[in-house]
């Protein structure tokens, strides 16, 4: 299971790699929540898999999973989540202003007002 | 464009109710059981997501008008405020506790203060997510 | 008190989600921020003082032990880095009282200017990794939406491309803590010094995560080579806003490098402090080479924010107690310094018009307390005595000799040299030379923002004049960094 994890998370940062490499904006921003969940899912294989019972008030185990890697991939999913949706506004708010969604058109260091 | 959803809006009729009141369950079945202010927050904003989707923004705003960037603020002040508290107790920021009560109707309940932090960020994921997607939406 | 550690963060926190509910009225949101701003430096000062009287402080968040609660730690480095922030912050806000523009002001500046500061702080303070990841985020997420506030077509450009940086930063350092919390267990800090420290010596996947945080932080501190998204978008917002990020966001990244290369990532130093000295002179060699390269007076000074990177990160890289204080020193001098150049630079622009070299010159006619102030602000920042610059400068070369990297040291002291011909360009240039402007055709008046470059540079003159008494300030915090004990007993009280 860790190593189809692995694999998985690998495929994920391949996939968002190839997508932030590319010229279009939206493929971009996707490439970069890609990314994302690979990490999450990289965090999760890393701290163990399913190693026992929920970790739950009430609940009578032997073994108990770790709740920690849980609570940390909430949090990063979260953050993830408000910056996914920051950037999508700005790449449309950008693409307003320049009329045009492919970044090297971006380019250039022209007018610092 | 002019769509036909009469499918849409009428089952939106129902399923509201039902994804509203199954979010408060989730809400409050967050302290020992999988749920909290969290999850029942992006379900409650879903639920208007839905409304939103069926009829219009127009229509969203008449029937909850208020500003959801307020509702986001006063979502924040409450999570805080309820680490505020402990200044009063001498224990360390963000402490909770918790006792049993016996209600009328209800019987005996166990209220804990995480439920008014909580409560805090249901307000911030309602206020957020409902921003977020009026913002994207009202821009033609 | 218990929760003095935590009242740092949480004034500018309340302060903006209060300022959130009144986006309209600009007067009230201007005086409830200076009101939390003077707030603010009190109640660091009283920590500073608590600190040295009873050692470092810190608290459990919830009551959670650690190392399974979260802590926020203030020991003598986070709380002086602190307090700077404080300073720099509050000038900036006066700056900006008179330079953002109302526009802006209507469109949550100032609520946005106040988690900012809730971020940088709360990163200086976190005694755990992974809040430490959190406060990153909302410091970034705040310097996100001020970068872009305003909007006009160049901030667009370029913040898009900074965000995209700092999100791919960002999921390095979850895999980071992902390797760290697999390989150790923990992620508390203290916890993790104690734990790397009795491993067994040549733990390689140890090296592996250290240089893997070095380039996460190295990618928010812009170091090279990873400073390459620095100058366009630093350059790209108003004044008021590239002080706040040049004086103090890539010293977060800095400070996150110190804190876990000095008590946590200590296994292996031959080899992690090595890449981190060597990436350090080559820092400040391309630093000062792009200042020496721009014509652009906000580029020139952008290009000197990631000179400093490289100052306080060889002083790191050397692992001795001078080395330590310089460092420490050099950081806060440089959060003031780097506020107060940027002030007056942005000063400068709203007279002239322009930020080019070429088009501006004979400034000091109409504007002779800001030339002169610039002049010493310069003299400062180079590192002549007895300004603030040079004791910082003065123990981070003894701290390379100690630890025997000569060589680190000249293209040290040849950085500074260029940093001088740099600056000086734009005061000679700018302030000297023909009369370009009369005082009819200027594009704007300077009032208002003089006061606050003003008490930034009385603050580096201090900060030079008064070293005696910041003295054992900076060797407390060396001390703790180079006994992790210290540090490791006051967390886990054991």
């Amino acid at each position: 299971m860790e190593i189809l994890m692995s694999i998985l998370a690998g495929i994920l940062f391949m996939a968002g790699t190839y997508m932030v490499l590319s010229k279009n904006m939206i493929r971009i921003i996707i490439g970069t929540a890609i990314i994302s969940h690979g990490a999450h899912v990289l965090l999760l294989t890393m701290a163990g898999l399913k190693t026992g019972a929920p970790p739950l008030l009430g609940l009578k185990a032997s073994t108990y999973t770790d709740p920690l890697p849980q609570a940390l991939i909430l949090t990063a999913i979260v953050i993830s989540f408000g910056v996914t949706s920051f950037f999508i506004v700005l790449g449309y708010r950008a693409y307003k202003e320049t009329g045009t969604d492919d970044t090297k058109k971006l380019r250039g260091t022209d007018s610092y007002d | 464009m002019k769509s036909n959803d009469v499918i849409l809006q009428t089952a939106t009729k129902v399923v509201l109710f039902i994804i509203l009141a199954f979010s408060v369950f989730i809400f409050f079945n967050g302290h020992h059981e999988p749920g909290g202010g969290f999850i029942g927050g992006l379900m409650t904003a879903s639920a208007i997501v839905l409304l939103m989707l069926a009829y219009d923004l127009e229509m969203v705003k008449r029937i909850l008008p208020f500003d959801f960037k307020v509702v986001t603020a006063a979502g924040l002040l409450v999570a805080i405020g309820t680490g505020l508290g402990s200044f009063l107790f001498g224990v360390p920021f963000l402490s909770q506790t918790f006792d049993y009560f016996t209600f009328p109707v209800l019987g005996e309940l166990e209220l804990a203060t995480a439920l008014l932090f909580d409560i805090g960020v249901y307000l911030v994921v309602v206020g957020v997510t409902l921003t977020i997607i009026q913002t994207i939406g009202e821009d033609q | 008190m218990t929760n003095l550690v935590i009242l740092p963060i949480l004034i500018p926190l309340l302060t903006g989600v209060i300022l959130l509910f009144i986006p309209k009225k600009i007067p009230f949101q201007k005086i409830l921020s200076l009101i939390s701003g003077f707030l603010l430096i009190g109640v660091n000062i009283f920590l500073i003082l608590n600190i040295l009287n009873n050692g470092i402080q810190s608290l459990e968040l919830g009551g959670w032990q650690p190392p399974f609660g979260i802590v926020l730690v203030g020991d003598m480095l986070a709380v002086l880095l602190v307090t700077t922030t404080s300073i720099v912050s509050l000038a900036v806000l006066l700056f900006s009282f008179y330079s953002i523009g109302a526009e802006r002001e209507k469109f949550y500046y100032y609520p946005f200017y106040q988690f900012l500061i809730t971020g940088v702080i709360g990163a200086f303070l976190t005694g755990d990794i992974f809040n430490l990841f959190v406060f990153f985020e909302v410091m970034l997420i705040a310097s996100y939406i001020l970068i872009v506030h305003g909007g006009t077509k160049v901030q667009l450009r370029e913040s898009f491309k900074y965000v995209l940086v700092n999100i791919i930063s960002s999921a390095l350092f979850v895999i980071g803590v992902a390797y760290l919390y697999a390989v150790t267990g923990t992620l508390n800090m203290a916890h993790l010094s104690e734990r790397i420290g009795s491993l067994e010596t040549g733990a390689p996947i140890l090296t592996v995560i250290a240089i893997l945080f070095l380039i996460v932080f190295g990618l928010k501190g812009a170091l090279f080579p990873l400073y390459f998204w620095l100058p366009a978008s630093y350059a790209a917002p108003p004044s008021a806003i590239a002080a706040i990020f040049g004086a103090l966001l890539t010293k977060v990244g800095i400070y996150s490098i110190f804190r876990t290369y000095s008590i946590v990532f200590i296994h292996d130093t031959g080899y992690t402090h090595q890449i981190l000295a060597v990436l350090a002179a080559i820092t400040m060699l391309g630093g000062v080479i792009g200042a020496i390269a721009h014509q652009d007076v906000k580029k020139i000074l952008v290009y000197n924010v990631i000179v400093a990177v490289g100052f306080v990160l060889f002083g790191v890289a050397t692992l001795t107690e001078a080395g330590f204080m310089g460092a420490i020193y050099y950081l806060i001098h440089d959060m003031v310094i780097k506020g107060a150049l940027f002030l007056m630079i942005g000063a400068m622009v709203v007279v002239a018009g322009t930020s080019h070299l070429k088009e501006m010159s004979g400034l000091i006619k109409h504007h002779p307390k800001l030339g002169w102030m610039f002049f010493t602000a310069t003299m400062a920042l180079v590192g002549v005595p007895p300004l603030s610059g040079f004791i910082g400068k003065l123990l981070l070369v003894q701290g390379g000799i100690d630890s025997g990297q000569y060589w680190i040291v000249a293209v040290m002291m040849l950085t500074s040299l260029l940093v001088m011909y740099s600056m000086i360009r734009i005061f000679l240039n700018g302030f000297y030379g023909k009369i370009i402007l009369k005082e009819a055709d200027q594009y704007g008046t300077t009032k208002g923002l003089l006061f606050p470059c003003a008490i930034l540079v009385a603050v580096s003159v201090f900060l030079g004049l008064g070293a005696q008494a910041l003295y054992p300030l900076v060797a407390t915090a060396a001390e703790t960094l180079l006994q992790p004990e210290i540090y490791i007993d006051a967390v886990l009280k054991e």
